[in-house]
């Protein structure tokens, strides 16, 4: 759904916070499987998962607001200056 | 134990499908908060203390407020929403949809395979993730730790104060122009809500 | 003094080569090209005297300078080789050239290409020459290649007409196509008897080769090719009226007297190849009767003086193709001689005509010069009478008669070329005299604005006195060739004697005169009559086109050549490799579609890309 959500919108905002499901998903998955075995393994993943979470979310939400100076909107298709 | 954990699966699902579907930036943040709050109980379910509760404080609590932050910043106002409306339209979720659904399928796929047992497995404490962190894991500690530390200054950097040569191209009277240059985050913004739409 | 051989070409090369290189005034570009042509008949007639004087062994002498190409059994070396026809040919051409030079000197001085012009004339004489003097085949050709490469030259001359340069370039590729032929003759030549040497080719020739053997056929026939084309023969003629575009000093060098007699040199050099191959030789006589007709035919319905002259150069020419083809090898020689006195004579004087008349080239816009012109009148009657063949008085006509005799009775000879030969008789006294009459009798049309100087008559005195005595060596020349080329008399018996056939041609002679007279001079609506009837004005119109060759040339040859070029144009064999380039380029328009620097979309290529990843690795 996270991955739906990424392609659906334009909205940079979005896009962040569709990340942050996938992000959310994927550690669902970690620990569910950590437990299942009863390892501690999962929750590990869990947590490290979380922290990359955090700086991405910050790094991120700077970059949005860079863009948005930029821009002046929050669409994404307008980022594209890299194109060809 | 085993119903709670059905209920939060559900209101989870749920709440992740109303985050990507709605046109309001806050009303999505606070579908996704609760989306996040449910795969906690999740997790406790599950029968992972710890991370439920780091999920609680960390994610829900930091990195979500952090969103709410920049979004209020933002301000977006009622013609962001209205944007959101035209940008929404059309067939544009049948490519991605499909591409998901062939993920899950995948992984559907594959955790059929490997014929699982019940998940029984107790709870697994705090005290074995904490010494396995600081066992066999200690690297990866110390890695995310070096990550985070990037992150800070990358932060620091990108929000400084820029000399803005791009601001002279637009109008005088434009957005733009009305924008304050010079990034300072706090500004950001002031002004818009006075203007006309 | 035979060792002084060498300089016979090398001085109208080197003074060629000064005046290309260096800059003179008028009066010593005129001293050095004329000097030089001058040197050169005297060096000649030096020779020749030892030459008589001494015979040397075998009526041959070899005069070797250097090596020239060495080179796996190819040896040609740059060497000068005399004997009766080389050194005869050889004084004549000299002789000419100084008398032509010296005309020009007056003839051209107005002109602001005077010393390209004779540098060019200069450089002319030198390969002819070497032409003619060559000891082989290889040396031969480049002296063919040089006078050539003049000739281009010297009628695209005012080259600011383009007109001019077409007629430079048509002389060029159409000899050009007879040059290639002959090439291909020396290959085979070389291949099949492993020199290029003259004399020793002749030798292993006769020895290898017997009579009517298909190599033999094939190289006489390649040669004939080149002799063809570069004489103004069936089928490569047509460039030779287009040429009278040139300066008239250069059509009465280059293609009256010297040029393209190189054809008839050739064969009569290789007479031994031409023995061998009774086809060929056969195809040689053909060629030259053919010629003569239709360039007679066509000469009858010019009116640009000069055009007449050039077809008339055309069918004399076919009158020596035909000697050599029946074997009358000294009467081609002879004619050579007489017909390059006769003709250069009728180019200078023409040119006087049409120099006085300020460029008109148009016969039916003179007349009456008779009175007025009187120098240019009696030479111009001379050197006519002697064309057509006035019997006992005229060179021509003893050259003519033998050869017309030879036309029956030579080795080859038969009673249809004598009446061809006969034809050629009536046809040429009628265009000849057509000329004299509208061009000096009649009432004048066009005013004399300029007389002649002394540098221009006297060449034609000289001219006309050779035209007139030159015949009466008939007989010491024909001892003198002997050694070179044997007459033999035909093996055939013949209901006549030669002096009834001369008789038999003299009489052609003034029935075509008479002809000329009524129809020319005395009742001009006769010819006007013919000329306007309905069969009359088609004939008209299809000899003078040159019985269409040109139509014909320009429709079968040109005009495929432009369209396939055309269609080249855009290289077709070029875009198997533009292709690579182009599907490159298609390649790259597509691929770039993807690099738009949409973050969803790349996001979403990451995302298709691992789900196609995860499901190779579950599947496969």
């Amino acid at each position: 759904m996270g991955l739906a959500g990424l392609l659906m919108r334009r909205n940079l905002i979005f896009i962040l916070m569709s990340i942050e499901v996938m992000l959310s998903g994927t550690g669902v998955a970690f620990v569910a499987a950590g437990s299942r075995w009863g390892q501690p393994d999962g929750q590990i993943m869990f947590l490290f998962i979380l922290a990359m979470a955090a700086a991405e979310v910050s790094v991120g939400l700077a970059l949005v607001l860079r863009l948005y100076h930029l821009h002046h909107n929050l669409d994404a298709d307008a980022a594209n200056e890299m194109r060809g | 134990m085993e119903v709670a954990f059905y209920i939060a699966a559900i209101v989870a699902i749920v709440s992740t499908v109303l985050t990507i579907t709605r046109l309001n930036a806050v009303h999505a943040l606070l579908y996704l908060i609760v989306s996040l709050l449910a795969v906690a109980v999740v997790f406790y379910a599950m029968g992972a203390p710890l991370v439920a509760a780091l999920e609680v404080i960390i994610y829900a609590g930091a990195i979500m407020v952090l969103f709410v932050f920049v979004i209020m910043m933002l301000n977006l106002g009622k013609r962001a929403a209205i944007a959101e409306g035209q940008w929404m339209q059309g067939n544009i979720w049948v490519g991605p949809v499909i591409l998901s659904a062939v993920l899950i399928a995948e992984v559907v796929y594959l955790i059929l395979r490997t014929r699982l047992t019940e998940a029984a497995g107790g709870v697994v404490d705090p005290k074995q993730v904490g010494l396995a962190l600081y066992g066999p894991y200690l690297v990866g500690v110390e890695l995310s730790s070096m990550l985070l530390l990037g992150a800070l200054v990358g932060a620091c950097h990108l929000g400084r104060p820029v000399l803005d040569k791009a601001e002279g191209r637009y109008d005088r009277n434009s957005d733009g122009a009305r924008a304050h240059s010079g990034g300072n985050l706090i500004r950001v913004g002031v002004g818009r809500a006075s203007d006309a739409p | 003094m035979l060792g002084l051989l060498w300089l016979i070409p090398a001085i109208p090369f080197a003074s060629a080569l000064a005046l290309a290189v260096l800059r003179f005034s008028r009066k010593q570009v005129a001293w050095i090209a004329v000097g030089a042509t001058a040197a050169s008949t005297v060096v000649s007639v030096l020779v020749t005297m030892a030459f008589l004087s001494a015979p040397p062994v075998a009526h041959a002498y070899t005069q070797v300078l250097w090596t020239w190409i060495d080179v796996g059994g190819l040896r040609p070396e740059i060497a000068f080789y005399l004997d009766p026809l080389s050194l005869i040919m050889t004084l004549v051409v000299a002789f000419v050239s100084f008398l032509i030079h010296l005309y020009s000197t007056e003839f051209m001085i107005d002109d602001d290409g005077y010393s390209r012009f004779f540098a060019y004339m200069n450089l002319f004489v030198a390969s002819m020459l070497t032409l003619l003097l060559a000891n082989n085949l290889l040396l031969l050709y480049l002296g063919w290649e040089g006078v050539g490469l003049c000739s281009y030259l010297l009628i695209g001359f005012w080259y600011r007409d383009p007109a001019n340069g077409a007629a430079g370039r048509k002389a060029f590729v159409v000899t050009r196509i007879g040059d290639t032929a002959m090439v291909i003759g020396l290959f085979l030549l070389f291949h099949d008897l492993g020199t290029l040497q003259i004399q020793e080719l002749m030798l292993r020739a006769s020895q290898n080769w017997h009579i009517g053997s298909p190599a033999a056929v094939a190289a006489a026939l390649l040669l004939l090719g080149g002799a063809v084309g570069k004489s103004a023969q069936l089928p490569l003629q047509t460039w030779l009226p287009d040429a009278m575009a040139g300066p008239t000093p250069v059509s009465a060098l280059i293609h009256a007297a010297t040029m393209v007699t190189a054809g008839v040199y050739l064969i009569a050099r290789m007479h031994v190849l031409y023995s061998l191959a009774p086809a060929a030789q056969f195809a040689v006589a053909l060629v030259g009767a053919a010629t003569l007709l239709i360039a007679g035919f066509s000469a009858l319905t010019q009116w640009d003086l000069k055009r007449v002259l050039a077809y008339s150069t055309m069918s004399q020419i076919g009158y020596m193709f035909l000697a050599l083809g029946v074997g009358a090898w000294p009467a081609a020689t002879f004619h050579f001689v007489t017909h390059a006195f006769f003709k250069a004579l009728l180019f200078l004087a023409a040119g006087i005509v049409i120099d006085a008349l300020h460029d008109e080239h148009s016969i039916f816009r003179m007349g009456g010069l008779r009175t007025r012109l009187p120098i240019a009148f009696w030479t111009f009657a001379i050197a006519g009478c002697s064309l057509a063949g006035l019997p006992l008085i005229t060179a021509g006509a003893f050259s003519k008669d033998w050869i017309i005799w030879g036309a029956w009775s030579g080795p080859n000879g038969s009673a249809g070329l004598w009446i061809v030969a006969l034809a050629g008789v009536m046809l040429t006294t009628l265009y000849t005299f057509r000329m004299i009459f509208l061009v000096f009798f009649g009432e004048a049309r066009s005013e004399v604005t300029k007389r002649p100087g002394k540098a221009m008559l006297v060449p034609c005195f000289v001219l006309a006195f050779l035209s007139i005595v030159s015949g009466y060596v008939k007989t010491p020349f024909a001892r003198f060739l002997e050694t070179v080329l044997p007459w033999t008399e035909g093996s055939h018996s013949v209901p006549i004697t030669e002096p009834v056939s001369e008789v038999i041609a003299a009489l052609v002679f003034l029935t075509g005169v008479y002809l000329a007279y009524i129809f020319f001079l005395r009742k001009r609506v006769y010819a006007a009559a013919l000329a306007s009837s309905v069969a009359g004005s088609a004939l008209h119109q299809f000899w003078f086109s040159d019985w269409g060759m040109d139509w014909l040339y320009d429709r079968v040859f040109v005009k495929p050549l432009v369209w396939f070029a055309r269609i080249d144009k855009g290289d077709f064999i070029d875009s198997f490799y533009t292709g690579v380039a182009r599907m490159n380029e298609f390649t790259w328009r597509i691929l770039s579609r993807t690099e738009i620097g949409r973050l969803r979309w790349y996001a979403a290529g990451i995302a298709a890309g691992s789900v196609v990843f995860i499901a190779m690795v579950l599947f496969l």
